[in-house]
């Protein structure tokens, strides 16, 4: 694993446990619908947002007598997860049922993987996998009523769209330390699965949700404490929210003289507040047994090369490779790596066979830094959706670092590439930016603007360094900013003598 | 045809009937209507009440290699807009919107449905008498039972209600009943045949066999009923095809004799002396035949029983969770909430022993006794599969007694749970192992045992090695043909 990611799994600066005796311990469980094209154990098409009760049959509808079949896409998935996270694969592994009654279930079990999950192991930056594994998502209940629960509300009606869908559950084990780190490292999962391609991965429609367990510590110790289980955080920033709403909780309850009760929380993201959903004796027992209606997933080499050719590099290896072969530095291979849209543009940019040829880190530092920056102000932020073709910016940047266009001068051909595209020498001579070159016509501008600051100067010949300020400006202004700064510096103390 | 011929046809000798143009298949289909609602309705009116519908009017087609002679089948099988209720009140007017895919193959194949038949509530009994229709009635002594749970099967066929039926048997509601009710029944190996749109009791071990009134009849059902179906991922393509039986002799095949299932133990069952006669004479027909005879070991045969009841109510009480009133069939008025609506449905909607068995059940895959009961049941189930694995290595098949007793007295061992269990007890072991195991008719009990009239059917059970299907139907028929039990004696 990469030292870029690695420093996820440290606590951030200023993070929430400073000056805390007690420290956070995190685990995560995450949801994820699988981006296949029919349900986990049925043909029924996935759907969002369809009219209720439009894609079910027999299966999914748990009528009397059907038989659930295995989704092999599903399964295909859940082996990529795997081999993404660097889990161990089951050879074979089983699904089980897992029984309780409710109104969204519609068997009176869901089948799920227990004692024999398809993923054991791994670790994503540093944060290691306890399990992956597959099952299927319950229906939809809408509650009608005040509370938008089924306490209290007058009647629920269920959605059988949503029943069946292939679900990975991935647990992680207790290594995260903060609720800002625990949503970076969601974040970090969730660019993962997206560059897999095998679920949409969006928190609002529910394709990535996840439940946490938290419990404190007295800092410096090993033992884990009492944990509680908190639910319901459907965004990034819910989960910061719940998780430090929750360590807030159960830290007054600590420094209060009481003890963390193993439970089930419930967050509620309007009002902040953290409600109790069951306790530990309340727990369900799932009675949980080998699913006799289903084979064992037996998997074999066929089914993990047709996985691993399916797999795209993944965020961290592409970071890799970046600083590896192309000498990126630290941060700007993590950029362009956990940001696919400018990895991928970056790449092009280079295969773009632009003359000049761009360094690597340089086109790096104008796509991440100028680029990315005059995007972010306008209607898009990716590179691709804007005017500026990939070979352009490359064309541009060997300019610059050719020393034939100043960097403000490349800047504002960067300004006319974003407004109207087109190619960037074309513009630096349309535009007349073309940089001044250290021959007789630069000297000559240099010597004016000594004349002309003769205080500054004199500074400088003293060994005062931030004199040389207003005399490279005078410079930029009679140049129209196409000189090199580097080389006005040169003459400026060449001229001077100092 | 007159009516008298008419029904002195098998299954395969109407169609050959119906194909040299002898005979309608609509005139035989109107032949069992009439018959089944004369003679199979309710009680109260007179009829042996093993049916819970059958077909109005004439079917629409009868085209295939059955061209058209009628099949009952067990109410547990879905029939699409055809009630289906697996002889529950908690599937009260209940219609499923599809076809189960064995009864959909056989209708493919020609075979029309007559009507659905009578069973113990989700097949959970061996009297059928834990139904929500009501008992029915054995035609041979009308005051017995027909065994069960496919009791509306065997009692339809062996009163000539119907040419043949379909039954499902999870440990032996297929071979007791038929036994019971001196006809053929059938259990194929488990997996041959699809358990798509069977309501399910156990699904480990639930399998669609034929009831019939001969061993050809059983072999041509199930050669239309075996084969892989892509919505049953536990179904298997069958190795080969079913023949039609034809040996005469037994030359050479050598049938063992269990010694575990011979003696009467604490938990054993103890066969009634007309049985073991008629058992006896079985094998000395068998020897006739050219069969060797020979005991061997099933050592943990005896615990067939207990790891059953162990694993059956675990698999039943997971599968009867969806009926919760929510989606379909009965739903209790007058709840308070949720879970009241739950209590209220299942405590109106199931019988007696469905509750017991889903107690068990819920009790044995419980946290903390899981490793004590569903594991260890598993483990002793896997040991009667070796055990049989192993006595195949020196004979071709065994042979046991299909039940220990005759049909009993309705009412007789309805508050005995587990006597009405030990009826089962040769019929478990096989269903654990997944083999498959025929039962026929092989001699009548003697009019000394207490029984009226000439005497009730005996059954004989013959089980082979999975998928050996053909082997087990060879046997069969040779010793069917050497016995002569007469199976249209109980016709009404």
């Amino acid at each position: 694993m990469s030292e870029q990611l690695r420093t996820l799994a440290q606590p951030p600066e200023g993070g929430s446990s400073k000056d805390d005796s007690y420290e956070a311990v995190i685990g995560l469980e995450i949801h994820v619908q699988l981006a296949t094209a029919t349900k986990m154990f049925c043909g029924c098409e996935l759907s969002f947002g369809d009219p209720p009760n439009t894609h079910t049959c027999a299966v999914c509808l748990g009528l009397p007598g059907s038989l659930p079949v295995a989704n092999a896409r599903a399964v295909h998935f859940g082996l990529m997860i795997g081999l993404a996270l660097g889990s161990e694969l089951a050879p074979r592994s089983i699904f089980h049922r897992k029984n309780y009654f409710y109104p969204d279930l519609a068997k009176g079990y869901q089948i799920s993987q227990y004692d024999e999950p398809l993923c054991r192991g791994g670790s994503l930056a540093d944060v290691r996998i306890h399990r992956v594994h597959l099952e299927e998502d319950a229906a939809k209940l809408i509650h009608l009523g005040a509370s938008g629960r089924i306490d209290g509300s007058a009647q629920s009606i269920v959605d059988f769209n949503r029943a069946g869908t292939p679900l990975a559950e991935i647990v992680t084990e207790p290594d995260l330390r903060s609720p800002e780190q625990a949503s970076e490292w969601l974040k970090l999962l969730r660019s993962t699965l997206r560059q897999l391609g095998v679920s949409d991965v969006n928190m609002e429609e529910g394709s990535l949700r996840c439940d946490a367990n938290i419990s404190l510590r007295c800092a410096g110790t090993e033992e884990l404490g009492v944990k509680t289980e908190l639910k319901n955080m459907n965004s990034f920033r819910f989960i910061e929210r719940g998780i430090r709403a929750e360590i807030a909780r159960q830290r007054a309850v600590l420094e209060a003289g009481g003890e963390v009760v193993q439970e089930t929380l419930h967050f509620d993201p309007a009002s902040g507040s953290i409600t109790s959903l069951r306790s530990k004796e309340e727990a369900h027992d799932y009675r949980y047994f080998p699913e006799p209606d289903l084979l064992p997933v037996a998997i074999d080499e066929e089914m993990l090369a047709a996985a691993r050719a399916e797999m795209s590099e993944l965020p961290a290896d592409r970071a890799e490779r970046f600083r590896r072969e192309l000498g990126l530095s630290d941060d700007s291979a993590q950029i362009l790596a956990s940001r696919s849209e400018l990895g991928d543009y970056f790449e092009a940019a280079l295969a773009a066979g632009a003359e000049p040829a761009p360094p690597a880190q340089a086109l790096a530092n104008w796509l991440s830094g100028d680029l990315v920056a005059r995007l972010a102000e306008g209607a898009t932020a990716d590179p691709f959706a804007s005017r500026v073709q990939p070979r352009a910016l490359a064309g541009l940047v060997g300019l610059v670092v050719a020393k034939r266009v100043s960097v403000g001068a490349g800047r504002q051909v960067l300004d006319r590439l974003i407004a109207e595209g087109g190619e960037p020498e074309a513009i630096v001579e349309a535009e007349g930016l073309a940089a001044i070159d250290g021959g007789g016509e630069l000297a000559e501008i240099v010597a004016r603007a000594l004349a002309a600051n003769v205080d500054a100067a004199e500074r400088v010949r003293e060994g005062n360094p931030k004199a040389i300020g207003p005399i490279v400006g005078h410079v930029m202004r009679e140049t129209n900013g196409r000189a090199d700064g580097t080389e006005v510096a040169r003459l400026i103390h060449e001229q001077l003598g100092a | 045809m007159n009516v008298t011929d008419m029904l002195e046809l098998s299954g395969a000798q109407s169609i050959a009937a119906i194909e040299a143009g002898a005979l309608g298949a609509e005139e035989l289909f109107a032949f069992y209507r009439e018959r089944a609602v004369e003679h199979g309705g309710e009680l109260e009116r007179g009829g042996l009440n093993c049916f819970t519908w059958v077909a109005d009017g004439v079917p629409a087609s009868s085209k295939g290699p059955l061209v058209g002679v009628p099949l009952a089948v067990k109410d547990l099988f879905c029939t699409e807009s055809v009630p289906s209720q697996s002889g529950s009140k908690i599937l009260e007017g209940y219609l499923p919107p599809y076809t189960a895919s064995v009864v959909g193959r056989l209708q493919d194949a020609g075979a029309p449905l007559l009507a659905k038949t009578n069973q113990d509530e989700f097949a959970m009994g061996s009297s059928t008498e834990n139904s929500a229709y009501g008992p029915t009635q054995n035609p041979w002594e009308r005051t017995r039972v027909p065994g069960g749970s496919s009791g509306g099967s065997a009692a339809a066929v062996a009163a000539g209600l119907a040419p043949w039926a379909l039954g499902t048997d999870t440990g032996g509601s297929i071979r007791q009943p038929a036994a019971l009710c001196g006809i053929v029944g059938l259990k194929p190996t488990y997996g041959s045949v699809s358990r798509y749109g069977m309501i399910a009791f156990a699904s480990s071990l639930d399998q669609a066999g034929p009831l019939t009134r001969d061993v050809t009849d059983a072999a041509l059902l199930l050669t239309h009923m075996v084969g892989r179906d892509p919505c049953d991922s536990t179904s298997l393509q069958f190795p080969g095809q079913i023949e039609l039986p034809n040996a005469e002799r037994l030359d050479g095949m050598r049938l063992g004799v269990p010694k575990e299932l011979q003696r009467s133990s604490d938990s054993g069952a103890a066969i009634e002396p007309s049985v073991r006669r008629c058992f006896e004479e079985a094998l000395e027909c068998a020897e006739g035949l050219g069969a060797r005879v020979e005991e061997v070991s099933l050592p943990h045969a005896p615990h067939a029983l207990s790891a059953y009841y162990i694993l059956a109510p675990a698999e039943a009480s997971s599968n009867l969770a969806r009926f919760d009133g929510v989606r379909y069939g009965l739903r209790a008025d007058g709840a308070e909430d949720l879970l009241d609506m739950y209590t209220r449905t299942r405590h109106d909607g199931f019988g007696a022993e469905v509750k017991r068995r889903i107690m068990l059940g819920t009790y044995a895959l419980s946290s903390g006794y899981y490793e004590a009961y569903y594991g260890r049941a598993q483990r002793v189930r896997t040991k009667i599969a070796q055990d049989f694995a192993e006595a195949f290595e020196s004979v071709d098949l065994i042979v046991t007694p299909t039940a220990p007793g005759v049909a009993f007295e309705l009412g007789e061992k309805t508050s005995d749970p587990w006597a009405m269990y030990l009826s089962d007890y040769f019929t478990v072991p096989m269903s654990l192992a997944g083999i498959p195991a025929i039962s026929i008719p092989c001699g009548l009990s003697a009019e000394s045992d207490a029984v009226a009239g000439p005497g009730l059917p005996v059954g004989l059970q013959l089980a082979g090695p999975a998928f050996s299907e053909n082997r087990l139907l060879d046997a069969a028929y040779a010793l069917e043909q050497a016995i002569g039990f007469d199976t249209t004696a109980a016709h009404v």
